[in-house]
């Protein structure tokens, strides 16, 4: 019985058909998206925490409102995918009980800090242009729901990356101080940026039966080549140089050739030992915390409310 | 569905108390119909409608706003997709293409 739901299972995602909340799964295949689509949510949440660092000090106000929008689609972002999330049988709470807990990951890149308001800039093009580079594909996945909200997603992706690219246009043609500080920003956040692909194709375990059931679509190592070769022409017109030596057109395979990644640091960041990985989880418990008072009295003046209107429908009856 | 898991121990009493699931359905314009765009959590309905109004009418996405309690839904049964569709699979002659008509009669 098992067997025959798994196969018919199978050829359904096979043939490219979509899998709805209540459709059987095999158990293996809801772990999967619970865990990829819960991380993705922590993402969007704990990413709303270096940029919120610059809210308050942005160069204008146009700057800041345009932060601000920014900083919000984050927080919705987050919510579509926890809802995506919860159609899979999980208790929000409990999803972020764990990211809490430090059980949960989130994506390693939010664990650097941002140091200067050219970091605003090198973060929307770099880091939504590969997240934006890592969301398209999912637009089509398996799972109703998931691909529902990435859909969502990627539409207001794109002026996350546009802010973030002209941001750094104008660094670029300011002072010497501006560009340098452009510069700057791009060089501490090229390599993480490309990390946020994932580990190279050789080392990445759950990648083949993933993109067995149309979870994922590319491979970490042609998204990573994909966002590279796109990449470049945009520094050319910026006027930055990538920090690496070894960056070279490949006239031969038709693509950027790149240095080695330290995998190493990917390694340590993800495992909790980043600059800010202690400082980020605070940020979020102390913000769980602290806002308990506000959900126990949202809790009370609903109970209070409901009360209110029985009484009054009873009085009605009567 | 898998186990529900412990909270850790410094989580109060009022964080088990799950605000209760909201679906949420947008008109996004007048003359279109409300569609269902995902759900949230609130304590109430009218903080379903101010919750649904940040999350999913950012830009303009919304003309009206109804929130639904997840568990006053009832669907149809995934299992039963088969069964409960099955009277309208044969009856071709439902749809105007059935029908073969001489190319004089031009619009019809």
């Amino acid at each position: 019985m098992e067997m025959d739901l798994l196969q018919h299972f199978d050829a359904y995602v096979a043939a490219e058909k979509k899998i709805e909340p209540k459709d059987w799964m095999p158990d293996a295949y809801r772990k999967t998206l619970v865990r990829q689509i819960s991380q993705h949510a922590h993402s969007e949440i704990v990413g709303m925490l270096p940029e919120g660092n610059w809210i308050s000090r942005a160069p204008s106000l146009k700057r800041k409102a345009i932060l601000m929008a920014k900083v919000q689609d984050e927080a919705g972002h987050g919510l579509y995918l926890y809802s995506a999330c919860e159609t899979l049988g999980v208790e929000r709470d409990d999803l972020i009980a764990d990211l809490h807990s430090g059980k949960a990951k989130y994506s390693s890149i939010f664990n650097y800090p941002t140091l200067t308001w050219a970091d605003m800039g090198a973060i929307g093009w770099l880091v939504d242009g590969a997240a934006i580079m890592n969301q398209v594909p999912l637009c089509k996945c398996s799972y109703g729901p998931y691909a529902r909200a990435m859909v969502r997603v990627c539409k207001e992706e794109s002026f996350h990356q546009r802010q973030g690219f002209q941001i750094m246009l104008t660094l670029a043609n300011g002072t010497e101080e501006q560009k340098a500080m452009a510069q700057d920003a791009l060089n501490r956040w090229w390599w993480p940026s490309l990390m946020m692909f994932g580990p190279p194709d050789d080392n990445s375990p759950n990648s083949a039966q993933s993109m067995a059931w149309n979870i994922k679509r590319f491979s970490n190592d042609e998204l990573r080549q994909k966002f590279v070769d796109l990449t470049v022409p945009q520094a050319e017109l910026l006027g930055l140089t990538l920090p690496d030596p070894d960056l070279t057109w490949n006239e031969e395979t038709g693509h950027y050739d790149f240095g080695e990644i330290d995998w190493s640091e990917f390694q340590r960041v993800i495992s909790g030992h980043g600059p800010c990985n202690k400082e980020r989880l605070e940020t979020r418990r102390n913000a769980w915390d602290n806002g308990a008072w506000v959900r126990e009295a949202a809790q009370a003046h609903a109970e209070k409310r409901a009360a209110r209107r029985d009484a009054a429908g009873e009085t009605a009856a009567a | 569905m898998p186990p529900a898991k412990p909270l850790p121990l410094n989580f109060s009493v009022v964080d088990k108390k799950h605000w209760p699931l909201w679906e949420i359905f947008i008109r996004s314009r007048q003359g279109l119909s409300h569609r269902h765009v995902g759900s949230l959590h609130a304590a109430d309905a009218e903080m379903a409608v101010e919750n649904a109004r940040d999350v999913y009418t950012r830009r303009q996405e919304g003309a009206s706003i109804w929130v639904v309690p997840a568990d006053s839904i009832t669907a149809s049964s995934p299992d039963e997709r088969d069964l409960l569709f099955d009277p309208a699979n044969d009856k071709v002659y439902r749809h105007p293409t059935f029908y073969d008509l001489p190319d004089e009669v031009k619009h019809m």
